[in-house]
């Protein structure tokens, strides 16, 4: 039998990262084994090791449990439609650009109904940092399939397996032109952090896919108990920065690349407005 | 930078004149995708909006387009966007995500005929029952309709006031003769524009309620960035903006929502009359089909008739109590309006038996004949 930690007295030590939480709405929503927290909370961490001033970050998110971040963060938050996190986000951005701009959601959010206003922010080089919660399911809703679910999987919708292919998302995010471009698993959290914290600083559209169990609706019907989704992340990956995106495909039989697979310099959406239109109407 | 207001005496088309009275009113953000009969508004925010400061950004469809102006609110700017019938159905999710979080930004909808693609460069006012109820759930908005280029002008300022002030969407309901049409358009000297701005908080940040409601039932309104950390939700959510999956929250939040527009309806709806002193014949009519009104009324009169005019310019909400009164003294209400009954059906509703009513509609793509009104008139009535 395991024991109960001992309660807290009056004062409970503070957490490191209360500042940046509400947390008057803890609990959270997310179930036990979920990864959602953990790369909620290398999110927080990364903003932190910025040092830029909390009420210049502004976190938007769509609709999902990976959505419900923009719920728990301590900065202006938007809780906004499904999928469509990004185009709300590009109005802030556009409209204020000396914000940093934060989406975080999940992959069914961004890929399956909001897949259209990914690419085009990418393609604009949107300046926002875009985090992508994969846990190869719609959690929220209760596990149907999602346009990154592996072929063959269970879902509630998929039940004799996926009959389509997943999405390689980084391969998608640099080919519609993102400048920065990464993916981790939540068992790399230090690297996770490292990399929130470079594609914040990064100018430009930057997109960070990080691989989440989901051990109630995906692990459950696809006999992976939330250790072996852990035991993937550590024995099948491959760290490897600037990898070929067009080899990133989520196979943990020929091993998923981890990393940092693009990151370059190209003028953003803001400044090609500046230089573009505002100059030029002067005239 | 150029002025914001190009005070003066123009030839202007109403697409371009909703355009100019947005940044007369001081909307810096736009956020579009081009459809006809509403392109020409997108196309001279563009070429106008870099002069005065403002963004203007051609979104990849106007789902986009609308999530990209409620953003954009949020910084401080006012927004606006423009469409037409396809793109204003794509619209409906989100606008109900700006009436839940009391956004303001205004929505021009120049009307074209439908169903789906339509008639798409042929005029229409068949979306006034999905600008009022088009997003799923139940709440209040406010609707404006113009019936003139000049209208278009002062309307969209209207629009950008009402918006800020009730924190609300507002939509301007044009149609595609009115934004198509050239007429004169006057435009003012700045200093006689009267520019309403949303209600800003003040006091304590960490007590701050996102929508604690002030006297008028409306709510400060911060930006991001100036440290209220605002939680901003379509949940149903409390007064601090929390989700709050409760039916006591939900009543509380549809009573703000509905509140601050039904408690305002005096200075939110605005209407006009004509030769309505004696008539005992009104015809009631907004937009386009209001200039079919008009004539329709200076025909009947001299055919002997006492007819009236009762211009909606707030269609929604609608002037309940106004049509209630004007049906308790008239034999007849006559709406016009270009599809097969719509508004018509509030009017009915209003009129509450008291007098007869009827529809002078079409199925859409022109404007109506003031002598399909006048045929109407001497049917069923006597002079
Ligand atoms: C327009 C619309 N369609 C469908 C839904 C229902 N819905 C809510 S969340 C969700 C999927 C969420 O999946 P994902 O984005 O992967 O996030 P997760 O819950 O897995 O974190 C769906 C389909 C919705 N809220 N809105």
């Amino acid at each position: 039998m395991t024991k109960n930690p001992k309660p807290l007295g009056k004062n409970p030590v503070g957490h490191p990262l209360d500042d940046l939480i509400r947390t008057e709405r803890i609990p959270h929503i997310w179930c036990s084994g979920c990864g959602i927290g953990t790369v909620f909370s290398s999110c927080l961490s990364a903003i932190k090791a910025t040092e830029i001033p909390y009420n210049e970050f502004t976190m938007v998110s769509g609709i999902g449990c990976s959505a419900r971040a923009a719920g728990y963060i301590k900065v202006d938050s938007f809780h906004t439609t499904h999928g469509r996190a990004i185009p709300f986000a590009s109005g802030i951005k556009m409209a204020k650009p000396d914000l940093n701009v934060i989406v975080f959601s999940g992959d069914g959010d961004l890929f399956a109904i909001g897949g259209n206003h990914f690419i085009h922010a990418a393609r604009r080089n949107m300046d926002m940092t875009v985090i992508c919660v994969n846990n190869l399911i719609y959690g929220m809703t209760g596990g149907q399939v999602a346009a990154t679910t592996p072929a063959n999987a269970k879902t509630t919708t998929t039940p004799f397996g996926n009959p389509d292919a997943p999405f390689n998302l980084p391969l998608l995010a640099y080919a519609s032109g993102a400048s920065y471009v990464a993916r981790w698993t939540i068992l790399h959290v230090r690297d996770l952090t490292n990399a929130i914290n470079e594609a914040i600083r990064h100018r430009g559209f930057s997109f960070i896919e990080v691989l989440a169990p989901c051990p109630i609706n995906y692990g459950r019907r696809n006999k992976e108990k939330p250790l072996d989704t852990l035991k993937l992340y550590r024995e099948n990956t491959i760290i490897k920065n600037g990898a070929d995106p067009a080899i990133a495909d989520v196979d943990f039989d020929r091993g998923v690349i981890l990393g940092t697979f693009i990151n370059r310099d190209r003028s953003t959406c803001d400044d090609m407005y500046e230089a573009t239109c505002r100059r030029n109407s002067e005239d | 930078m150029k002025p914001a207001v190009r005070t003066g005496s123009y030839y202007m088309t109403g697409d371009v004149a909703c355009a100019e009275g947005a940044i007369a009113a001081g909307c810096l953000f736009f956020g579009a995708y081009p459809i006809t009969p509403a392109t020409e508004v997108a196309e001279h925010m563009a070429e106008r909006l870099p002069d005065v400061g403002g963004t203007f950004i051609q979104m990849e469809d106007e789902i986009a387009a609308i999530a990209s102006i409620l953003g954009a609110a949020w910084t401080g700017v006012k927004s606006m966007t423009a469409t037409s019938g396809p793109g204003f159905s794509l619209m409906m999710e989100n606008l109900g995500l700006g009436v839940c979080t009391e956004t303001p930004c205004v929505i021009i909808n120049v009307q074209r005929t439908g169903p789906s693609t339509g008639l798409p460069t042929q005029t229409g006012q068949g979306d006034m029952m999905q600008a009022r109820w088009g997003s799923h759930g139940d709440y209040e908005l406010i609707a404006l309709a113009p019936s003139s280029p000049q209208d278009c002008f002062y309307h969209t300022i209207l629009a950008f006031n009402l918006s800020e002030k009730y924190r609300v969407p507002v939509l301007v309901m044009a149609d595609e003769i009115v934004g198509h049409m050239s007429e004169k358009v006057v435009i003012p000297d700045a200093k006689e524009i009267k520019l309403e701005s949303r209600p800003k908080p003040k006091g304590r940040k960490d007590r701050f309620k996102l929508y604690e409601p002030g006297p008028n039932g409306v709510a400060p309104m911060p930006s991001i960035g100036e440290g209220y950390n605002v939680h901003v939700t379509g949940l149903t959510h409390d007064e601090r903006g929390y989700p709050a999956m409760d039916t006591e929250e939900q009543e509380n939040m549809l009573a703000r929502i509905k509140g601050k527009i039904r408690n305002n309806l005096d200075d939110i709806i605005h209407t006009e009359e004509y030769m309505m002193d004696d008539a005992d014949i009104v015809i009631v009519s907004y937009g386009i089909s209001t200039r079919t009104g008009l004539t329709a009324v200076d025909e009947a009169r001299k055919l002997g008739y006492k007819v009236g005019l009762f211009r909606l310019i707030t269609v929604w909400p609608f002037p309940e109590q106004k049509i209630h009164e004007i049906a308790s003294r008239v034999k007849g209400l006559i709406t016009i309006e270009i599809n097969l009954g719509q508004v018509h059906y509030e009017v009915e509703r209003c009129a509450h038996g008291q007098a007869e009513t009827h529809l002078v509609g079409s199925a859409g793509g022109k404007i109506i004949h003031p002598d399909k009104v006048v045929s109407l008139i001497k049917e069923v009535f006597q002079p």
